[in-house]
């Protein structure tokens, strides 16, 4: 398909209630800070209560779909380990995978109905070439508050974002209130460094 | 100015500008936002959560009448509740603008159906605007405002799951509210609908479609947009964003307007073009009409019926239409052999994962992972219910809210769920049918004011004997905690009384009502125990606030102590996702993360094995 090119997608997945919504508003309003046009697309109601999620941004000069097409994510960005593996459709070859490495059990695996892989590690490390798998809980920890590690997440997909860094600083001002601003600034940073 | 707005943001900021000063509505996913944006403009709109969708239309309507602008939201399923008020408002017709969103769920991200709200439209002889993103979400508004008092029509504004909760950039304006007096002008044979003047009524709107036929046709607010002339593609919502980018070469006819159709244009559009093809989501409602003005065209027999359009549907739909090049012009309109194409709602040979994207492919799809669907939250007040319900052999007949979570595994503790209210009705007819088991109703705070209390009515007036659980988690949950009659609080923040459902159960005649705390595990069952082997109605109410929104730990975390436990694996049972089990005879663990210190693990635990944890974080 033609003209799709000058967009650039961005997906985030986890688990409702992890924060997905401010990560991917943090993106979006970056995009804005830099001058694109820019859509999202986010998931509400039901699947919020600890289901899977993905969060979708797309920005360029002109975007008309908020949704991203599978295999044209430019990044992935994936707040918890097996979640990442959920979406590997949506990126495109040799796009960028951060991945944290935090697990939630699902319940359909605590009531016995299916187990959790143990070698999520390799099969990310199959599926993704260009895989950055990081301690997003720990270093946010570091930052001030565990609840930051979808910034962790975020700091280290932007290493693949051609956003100047002013936008992203301005999007997190704008996306948290204000006594939290510090603690997300430094855990988007500490994800940023991360290798 | 512009702003990073999400559908939802959008029309409540599109609401604000055109002067709206009444706007009404339930919650329900994906409509809910719409007026929790707007009441932050409450110094000039006023907004209210109304007891349903009925409520709220019928509040609206009373007060376009005298001259106000009026905004009423809800889903679509809460347009079946409001359809009623619907069909004769459109007789009655408006004075102020009354634009009432409908929020249409295509792929049933949160909902119990799919149905496509366009069949409102023609139902009721109204006029339906669909905005295509955030920026014509805004503007639509006041469009639709308008028109519906150059009408003097109720004017439907369909959204859908990925207008609504998707966000673009939006150039916001001032607020420019028309200037008029708030006054109702008696005028009975206006705004009675008996039937000698609801005869005039319904000889009038036949007038008034005429003339917004001509609107549609001549507004703009459908547009033809010409490219290349071997392909015209009409479309609307949604779509039109995914068609923009699946078919740059093709010319496309843009319906702002859903209804009334645009015959001419449609004309005009089909006679500039090789090859029609009408992409719509849900239903085949455009294609039909263009079929029926003698039209050929290709749409159903290409473009899936089920479930939302997606850009990866779009990419199979171009595929076909290459395919097919040439097949599709010659055949009439009608008759177009349903093996031309292949009929059906998924394409044949698997996914499309790669197809469009020659030379390397993503990643294939992991399928062997287990699945997530979401669950009651840690320390959820519901789960204590079920636990105790499942000590019991009955029928379950369930409603809508996050209590709806509790027919999964592990829980598996309801059996139906059909609509607002119905789990109290349900219940009713099961046991008159002469169902063995007990059967119990089980219903939502919110869930009981919109519709349960009149099936509560009906079991007493009856002479029923069916037990009514009320799990009041003193909020409207699952669309993000909504107040309701029963919180005290109204949507603009004012304290007002807070309804006793305890009360409004003896009110309809119940004698046995009891309030019951579901974190205390043996009350919650000897309740549920005592209620079942009543022979006559009862209702017990839980009553625990919502986790969620109290964001406070319920108690001190729990731990589970390996040396202690025996992995009898009991307390999985409850379904928390904080304690997680990895196989039969595997000792849990508990998440300290997700844990909210509600015990019911710790008062179920044979062995003591649940301990608080001392430390915090």
């Amino acid at each position: 398909m033609s003209g799709k090119t000058e967009t650039t997608s961005v997906v985030l997945v986890g688990v409702g209630g992890q924060g997905i919504l401010l990560a991917s508003e943090v993106v979006a309003r970056a995009a804005m800070h830099a001058g694109f046009d820019v859509k999202t697309n986010e998931v509400h109601g039901m699947a919020q209560r600890g289901g899977s999620v993905i969060a979708q941004i797309r920005y360029g000069r002109q975007v008309f779909s908020p949704l991203v097409p599978e295999g044209e994510a430019s990044v992935l960005g994936s707040l918890e380990r097996i979640e990442a593996l959920r979406y590997t459709s949506y990126l495109r070859p040799g796009g960028l995978a951060v991945v944290s490495s935090q697990a939630i059990v699902p319940v359909t695996v605590s009531s016995g109905q299916a187990t959790y892989p143990a070698d999520a590690r390799e099969r990310l490390a199959a599926a993704y070439a260009n895989l950055r798998y990081v301690e997003a809980e720990e270093l946010a920890r570091r930052a001030g508050t565990v609840r930051a590690a979808n910034m962790v997440v975020v700091g280290a997909m932007s290493r693949a974002l051609d956003l100047p860094a002013e936008a992203w600083r301005a999007a997190i001002e704008q996306s948290v209130a204000e006594k939290h601003v510090a603690m997300n600034v430094q855990a988007f940073e500490f994800g940023r460094a991360a290798t | 100015m512009r702003e990073l707005l999400s559908g939802n943001e959008a029309f409540a900021r599109g609401a604000f500008e055109a002067g709206v000063t009444v706007a009404a509505g339930y919650p329900g996913t994906p409509s809910t936002e719409i007026l929790e944006h707007l009441v932050a403009y409450k110094d000039h709109v006023y907004c209210e959560w109304a007891p349903n969708e009925k409520v709220a239309l019928e509040v609206a309507a009373g007060a376009c009448l005298t001259g106000a602008r009026c905004l009423v939201t809800m889903k679509h399923v809460g347009l079946n509740v409001a359809a009623d008020a619907l069909m004769t408002l459109s007789y009655v017709g408006a004075v102020g603008g009354i634009v009432i969103v409908v929020a249409d769920d295509p792929g049933m991200h949160s909902s119990q159906n799919e149905q496509d709200s366009r069949h409102f439209a023609r139902f009721g002889k109204v006029p339906m605007l669909e905005p295509s993103d955030s920026q014509e979400a805004k503007e639509f508004v006041r469009l639709g405002l308008e028109i519906s008092e150059q009408f003097r029509v109720p004017v439907l504004l369909r959204t859908s799951t990925r207008i609504s909760h998707s966000r673009g950039l939006v150039e916001l304006g001032e607020r420019t509210p028309p200037p008029r007096e708030v006054k109702f002008e008696k005028d009975p044979p206006r705004f009675v609908a008996i039937p000698m003047w609801a005869r005039q009524m319904r000889v009038a709107i036949e007038k008034r479609q005429a003339e917004l036929q001509q609107y549609v046709e001549t507004s703009g607010v459908n547009r033809i947009e010409w490219a290349g002339r071997d392909l015209g593609i009409v479309t609307h919502s949604t779509a039109y964003q995914y068609v923009k980018e699946a078919f740059p070469e093709a010319s496309v006819l843009k319906l702002g307007m859903s209804y009334p159709f645009p015959d001419a244009m449609f004309r005009e559009f089909a006679g500039g073009v090789k090859r029609v093809l009408v992409v719509e989501e849900l239903d085949d409602i455009f294609e039909e009409h263009i079929k029926s003005l003698g039209i050929a065209c290709d749409g159903r027999n290409i473009v899936p019926g089920i479930g939302e359009l997606t850009p990866m549907r779009l990419a199979e739909i171009r595929a076909r239409v290459q395919r097919d090049e040439g097949v599709s012009p010659s055949c009439p309109a009608g008759i177009l052999p349903a093996s031309a194409s292949g009929t059906g709602s998924s394409s044949s040979g698997g996914h499309a994962g790669g197809t469009h994207n020659a030379g390397e492919t993503p990643a294939p799809r992991v399928t062997d992972l287990p699945a997530r669907p979401p669950v009651l939250c840690p320390g959820c007040s519901h789960r204590g219910v079920y636990y105790a319900l499942g000590q019991h052999d009955v029928v379950v007949t369930g409603d809508i809210g996050c209590y709806s979570l509790g027919v999964l595994k592990p829980l598996s503790r309801m059996d139906t769920i059909l609509c607002m209210g119905a789990g109290v009705s349900m219940a009713h007819g099961m046991q008159k049918a002469g169902e063995k088991r007990k059967v119990v109703g089980i219903v939502g705070d919110s869930t009981f004011f919109h519709s349960g209390i009149t099936g509560l009515l009906d079991i007493v007036f009856n002479r029923g004997a069916s037990t009514i659980i009320v799990v009041d988690n003193r909020t409207t949950a699952m669309t993000g905690h909504q107040d309701n009659p029963g919180t005290g609080r109204t949507l603009m923040g004012e304290s007002t009384h807070a309804t006793s459902i305890e009360a409004v159960a003896r009110a309809c005649g119940v004698r046995r009502v009891r309030t019951v705390d579901p974190y205390d595990i043996p009350a919650t069952l000897a309740a549920i125990t005592e209620e079942l082997d009543a022979d006559e109605p009862s209702v017990i109410v839980f009553v625990a606030p919502c986790v969620l929104q109290g964001k406070k730990l319920l108690g001190p975390r729990r731990a589970i102590a390996a040396d202690e436990c025996k992995a009898c694996g009991l307390c999985l049972r409850l379904g928390c996702p904080a304690i997680e089990g990895s196989g039969k005879g595997v000792k849990p663990v508990m998440n300290a993360l997700l844990c909210n210190g509600c015990g019911m693990c710790q008062q179920i635990c044979r062995f003591g094995a649940v301990k608080n944890e001392e430390v915090s974080q």
